[in-house]
């Protein structure tokens, strides 16, 4: 399914996703507001992108994007769903209860950004120690142990 | 072990000579030609500790074969990068080996960490932050030759050893020195024995 056949299925489909949708890319993006977010993940699985691919997040300064890509074996198509999560209170909808495939990926993106998720029936970490202190892939992430790349290499 | 250290004294004591050199040839050359490694293979390198093994490069022929079980061998050959996360169990498996017991450090991140060197947080800048490596291999990863290489230099090393004072004494002598050890004094070895 192109991109533009998958923009216009959606928006016969469900028209209040139909303004969120861009194209970032060449790859289909949905941009909704994090409290929609469950909302509109089960709205897409109804319409049948039923596979939850991957979801991970971006620290973009003053907010993380969370990105979770959608697949479609039905269609063959795939989906990017994203929204913005504040820095300053980093929580988001869990959305284990619609894929469990989310179970790690949602404790695997705590552990590196500190995202809660609420509604994770087991948030902790997965990769890193028990007793880690902060979150290593925010851009702010720093500990005494970390050698920094000099400006001439 | 024991044993052949206090052989080894009491022959220092008494007669030494003749019969120590003699015998120290004999376990220096048994010792040097079976070293059972115990594959540490946590990366890329890891492949080709694999490919060394196998039939092409044919590691057995050195004495050397790989063995699951860390009671088993004699060298353990650090193959890939280790995080800090798996660095107290790279140290528990060096433990559980039996004296005498060396370390190769195969590859740039067993080294000094390689590419993950700077801006990161999860890896450790090289094992000799907590074992004591004998020889250091650089290559990203090495070729199973220089494996080869660094078992046959392993074994020049081993063949100046005595067990007179104890072969880990003497080989103080060739180690880099290295820091303190966070994970607490190695069981076996002597009060502050590495410096």
């Amino acid at each position: 399914m192109k991109i533009q056949q998958l923009r216009e299925h959606l928006c016969e489909t469900y028209p209040e996703l139909c303004p969120l949708f861009s194209i970032e890319f060449g790859d289909g993006v949905l941009l909704v507001e994090c409290d929609q977010l469950y909302k509109a993940a089960s709205d897409l699985k109804a319409l049948g992108f039923d596979r939850l691919g991957m979801l991970t997040a971006v620290d973009r300064g003053e907010t993380f994007e969370m990105v979770y890509r959608l697949t479609s074996r039905s269609m063959s198509a795939a989906i990017f769903l994203k929204c913005h999560v504040p820095r300053e209170a980093p929580r988001t909808q869990s959305l284990v209860a619609l894929w469990p495939a989310a179970l790690w990926q949602e404790r695997e993106t705590y552990d590196m950004f500190g995202i809660e998720f609420e509604g994770h029936p087991d948030l902790r970490r997965i990769l890193l120690p028990e007793d880690w202190v902060g979150f290593p892939l925010r851009k702010d992430y720093s500990d005494d142990r970390i050698v920094r790349r000099p400006d001439y290499i | 072990m024991a044993l052949v250290d206090d052989i080894g004294a009491s022959l220092d004591r008494s007669a030494g000579g003749i019969i120590l050199t003699s015998l120290d040839a004999v376990i220096d050359w048994a010792r040097g030609r079976s070293l059972w490694a115990m594959p540490m293979g946590t990366a890329c390198c890891a492949m080709e500790l694999i490919a060394a093994s196998f039939s092409k490069f044919d590691f057995d022929r050195h004495g050397t074969f790989p063995r699951p079980d860390p009671r088993h061998t004699d060298v353990m050959v650090v193959a890939g990068t280790i995080t800090r996360k798996m660095a107290p169990a790279v140290k528990r498996l060096y433990e559980q080996m039996a004296d005498p017991k060396w370390v190769i450090a195969m590859g740039n991140c067993a080294v000094s960490g390689g590419i993950f060197y700077y801006d990161t947080y999860s890896v450790v800048r090289g094992v000799d932050e907590f074992l004591p490596v004998d020889v250091y291999i650089a290559g990203c990863p090495p070729r199973p030759e220089a494996l080869q290489d660094a078992v046959l230099q392993l074994r020049e090393m081993i063949k100046t050893e005595s067990i007179a004072h104890g072969a880990r004494r003497q080989r103080q002598l060739l180690l880099p020195t290295l820091g303190d050890v966070s994970f607490g004094e190695r069981p076996g070895s002597g009060e502050g024995e590495r410096g």
